[in-house]
């Protein structure tokens, strides 16, 4: 185990070079103001697996990292804007609004965003952020669930986000959703689909790697809803899940299964201590 | 009509006189090009951001000419001398006759 870990490391220092980020020492502070952690030390559970945890932030060019140190710069924070409105907007049979019961998401939303996917113990399930809304919306509001990886629910992902950036990612592993993570945990380190290839062949073994024209990263999700450059929009993990298990040639889970949600918790928990980014910028 | 048309300028709120400012405009529009069909094969008509111009103190300071090949949400950044207190005054021009404006005040000193 020792020796396995001394070799990860020697192919770090080795990779290093070759990784293209300009400024590797750069910090990302956002407005100003919000310093964000991201690069930090494992969480306990990794054992050993990361040398050190790494936003994707990280393996980004110049310019797409400085897309993130602004708000007004940061294509995301429109979508954010856009939620804003439907956060105040009544729909559904109940005829009530988000702000109906939670107010102004500056007030009621602090923090949230670091803790999911969580245990629901009235449901008796894990929960991801996306379900938690939906579940609102059709028990609450009265109103028919977003689609899962649609335009509305990433955006009122980001709006929900944005109140807890700076803050670590801190989701819960232990107690009720221990085996919901481990699961997840099973499922990062299986290979899938024609090639052959688990979550962590590329992102545990060949971070900092070149995958065609690409950096691979560590595949943390601390900024997710992510704005990608490739698609010009918000784009939530289970978007991200899915398109990466169809590059291994699989037939992939729906984004929403249970499948993808344990998947979620665990590689959430992987970032436990990086600084929930959302909406961050990615290409 | 184009739906959700939201204009935003960064301006700073302070500059010496004579100081050259960066001014950061962004308007979020669909920049509708004229070229998509919709899922029956009938052509979107063309619903864009034509023109974009900023004013100071009614003076011309940009006056931008915009084509169906800009994509959406259009961003500009530019750099204006401010030589005394005033008003920045944008605007917006739409295909639909919608016209958006902003204005935002810069002191001196």
């Amino acid at each position: 185990m020792k020796f396995k870990a001394m070799t990860a490391v020697a192919a770090l220092l080795v990779a290093a070079p070759i990784m293209g980020m300009a400024d590797e020492e750069a910090e990302l502070v956002v407005n100003g103001e919000i310093e964000m952690v991201t690069k930090t030390e494992p969480p306990a559970h990794l054992e050993g697996a990361l040398p050190e945890i790494m936003s994707g932030w990280r393996f980004r060019s110049d310019e797409t990292q400085q897309t993130q140190m602004d708000d007004f710069d940061n294509p995301g924070m429109i979508f954010v804007d856009q939620a804003q409105a439907a956060w105040d907007t009544a729909e559904g049979s109940e005829g009530k609004s988000c702000a109906s019961c939670h107010n102004e998401p500056a007030s009621s939303m602090e923090g949230v965003r670091a803790v999911y996917p969580k245990w629901n113990e009235e449901a008796g399930e894990v929960r991801t952020l996306a379900m938690q809304i939906n579940d609102c919306r059709e028990n609450q509001m009265g109103a028919e669930p977003w689609k899962y990886t649609g335009n509305e629910m990433t955006a009122m992902e980001a709006l929900i986000s944005i109140e807890s950036r700076g803050m670590p990612v801190n989701v819960a592993i232990d107690g009720p959703a221990q085996s919901v993570w481990e699961e997840g945990k099973e499922m990062y380190y299986t290979r899938y689909g024609q090639l052959e290839l688990s979550c962590a062949n590329c992102h545990e073994d060949n971070y900092g790697n070149m995958i065609r024209a690409d950096h691979l990263s560590q595949g943390q999700i601390n900024g997710f809803p992510v704005y990608r450059l490739k698609n010009a929009k918000l784009n939530g993990s289970h978007a991200r899940f899915k398109g990466c298990v169809r590059d291994t040639r699989a037939e992939t889970f729906k984004p929403g299964s249970p499948e993808f949600v344990a998947l979620e918790l665990y590689v959430a928990s992987r970032g436990n201590g990086l600084s929930v980014e959302a909406p961050s910028v990615r290409n | 009509m184009a739906e959700g048309v939201t204009p935003r300028v960064k301006v700073p709120k302070k500059a010496d006189a004579g100081e050259v400012i960066t001014i950061k405009t962004l308007i979020s529009h669909p920049m509708e090009s004229g070229q998509r069909k919709d899922s029956d094969g009938n052509v979107i008509p063309q619903s864009i951001i034509n023109r974009f111009t900023c004013e100071f103190n009614g003076e011309n300071v940009i006056d931008i000419k915009m084509e169906p090949a800009m994509s959406t949400n259009p961003y500009f950044e530019f750099d204006a001398k401010v030589p005394e207190a005033g008003d920045f005054k944008f605007t917006w021009y739409d295909d639909d006759g919608s016209i958006y404006e902003e204005v935002k005040s810069v002191a001196v000193g």
